[in-house]
């Protein structure tokens, strides 16, 4: 068995290294701005980037309207499926399943024949429209993590005994889901919504194609036209992606705590 | 609640408050993603005046969209390959005891943010280890003396594409396969090791066989995964490695091929791609759930 463990031991090893190399390597780099001394100043240029701040912000915005509308949309459906249409479920595995299967690059290929401006419903005409659009594909990407997460979380609750018992009590629909299901689920919708901003902050298929000024193509510029700054970026990617899965991990452990 | 108002075929007042909150999610999803796929799909199969062809899809046979798919099929069969093999040795490694408790919990969470650490950032990343300039490069060079690029690495190429990939291939893989390997019951060791069974028989006749549509489910996916990938791609290629992803994109910005349906044949032709691979995804699970239950 002692040579067993030395197997795991290097395999651990190597994998770990694999995956901090390129993390040093990326935040040296970062630090080269200036000749002979490390220095942040690659950080300030780019914090300082007009841009950076419009689409970081930008990118914000659209990520949390993102979380809202997806989690409208898939809440009430995951509850009345879970709770009245189970013949509906092989089809909503089916829809929240799409997205894996089909390419990013292909579903907004096919907004941009199906919504452009000579189409029934121009919705690229004006930038709103556009947003909207962009906003449907984020949810689109999401939808896979989305609905599972708000899936596992309906399944660790007692749906039926709950909407029974707050319908006894003369709880309409809504007041069922507003009161009693989703402070229920707080913590699996909590990690989808933190999934689904890692997702989206730094997305650039959609966002390019539908020529929206967000975070993701201004990455993309940014590493074509300078040597330093995109160092920085990919560093403060990163660890905005590492807070959210921190922060998913907290909510997991403190959800597994609570319950008896 | 009028009974000349509401005919009897509701059997209870409540059931369209079902029927309205799942409205809005259908409608979203046949808008939103059914159409949208279906209309290339369809597209595929027309011509310019929207007859029935089959001529869009003949030419798909050309030089250059024959090898960025090639490419692109190479490149995600290599990072799924070597991604799935490496993930699952590390998974197991992680998982079947003898180190301290602190490193499962531990890769399992970096796992978690390096298979979300994808796109743009990435290339950064991977253009910082191994770029020209890369730390790693210099390292190499300057501490052994070897050049790599001098030997003919090149990260803006097949095997450094692979190797970007992976960054976020093993991870996915060590989350994908690690519920299958904790499935491996201890009982089915002891009782091979009982009966007088090597660690390679057990491993060829046992957890072997059990593991593995798992593990091929799981590179499926991992194949999948890549397969559909641009933005890393684009990011540190621009557009010198012809895979098929930016070789589509290049076709929606500026109808590169002009011809509209022949965009919506290379759509076509990856949706079948990515379907079949998750197809067989979906049988092998169902076959691994028979054991690891």
């Amino acid at each position: 068995m002692k040579t067993d463990r030395l197997g795991h031991w290097l395999a651990i090893l190597i994998g770990t290294l694999y995956f901090l190399v390129p993390l040093a390597a990326t935040f040296e780099f970062s630090l080269r701005k200036l000749r002979g001394v490390y220095s942040f100043e690659a950080y300030r240029v780019v914090l300082a980037d007009p841009q950076f701040q419009s689409s970081f912000t930008f990118s914000v915005g659209l990520a949390v309207v993102t979380i809202v509308f997806g989690m409208a949309i898939i809440v009430p459906m995951a509850y009345f499926v879970e709770l009245r249409l189970r013949k509906l479920r092989p089809f909503v595995e089916f829809v929240t399943l799409l997205p894996l299967v089909v390419p990013a690059i292909v579903i907004v290929f096919g907004y941009l024949r199906l919504y452009n401006s000579s189409s029934l419903l121009p919705l690229t005409n004006s930038s709103l429209g556009t947003n909207f659009l962009l906003t449907c594909g984020y949810v689109t990407l999401a939808l896979p993590y989305m609905y599972r997460s708000i899936e596992t979380g309906l399944r660790s609750i007692d749906v039926r005994t709950l909407t029974e018992a707050a319908e006894s009590l003369g709880a309409s629909s809504g007041t069922i889901i507003w009161r009693i299901i989703l402070p229920n689920i707080r913590s699996a919708m909590l990690s989808g919504a933190f999934l689904t901003f890692a997702i989206v902050i730094g997305e650039f298929t959609f966002a390019s194609l539908l020529n929206r000024p967000a975070f993701g193509p201004y990455l993309q510029l940014i590493g074509a036209n300078r040597a330093y700054e995109p160092a920085a970026l990919a560093v403060m990617a990163f660890m905005i992606t590492w807070a959210c899965m921190g922060i998913i991990q907290v909510i997991s452990r403190n959800a597994a705590a609570a319950r008896p | 609640m009028a009974s000349n108002a509401s005919p009897a075929s509701l059997p209870r007042p409540r059931v369209p408050w079902a029927v309205v909150g799942v409205t809005p999610f259908m409608a979203f999803a046949v808008l939103f993603l059914i159409l949208p796929t279906l209309f290339l799909v369809v597209g595929a199969f027309q011509d310019n005046e929207g007859g029935f062809t089959l001529s869009n899809l003949g030419k798909l046979w050309t030089p250059t969209i024959l090898s960025s798919y090639w490419i692109s099929i190479k490149v995600s069969v290599a990072s799924a390959v070597i991604g799935a093999a490496i993930g699952a040795f590390i998974a197991y490694a992680a998982v079947s005891g003898g180190l301290p408790r602190w490193i499962r919990p531990t890769i399992m969470t970096f796992s978690g943010v390096a298979s979300q650490f994808a796109g743009v950032p990435l290339a950064f990343a991977f253009l910082a280890t191994l770029g020209r300039q890369g730390l790693v490069t210099i390292f190499l060079s300057s501490v052994f003396g070897l050049n790599i690029y001098a030997q003919g690495f090149n990260l803006l190429s097949f095997w450094g594409l692979t190797l970007t990939y992976l960054y976020f291939q093993i991870p996915l893989m060590v989350l994908i396969v690690t519920p299958a390997i904790e499935g491996l019951k201890k009982e089915w060791r002891e009782a091979a090791t009982i009966l007088g069974a090597s660690t390679w028989q057990y491993w060829r006749h046992i957890a072997g066989p059990v593991l593995l549509p798992s593990f091929l489910g799981a590179a499926l996916l991992l194949f999948a995964n890549a397969f559909g990938a641009i933005a890393t791609a684009y990011a540190l290629t621009g557009s010198s490695l012809n895979i098929v992803t930016i070789l589509l994109y290049a076709q929606i910005r500026g109808d590169v091929l002009h011809d509209q349906n022949l965009g919506y044949a290379i759509a076509f032709g990856m949706i079948v791609i990515t379907g079949l691979s998750n197809l067989c995804y979906i049988l092998l699970r169902v076959r691994s759930e028979r054991w690891l239950k």
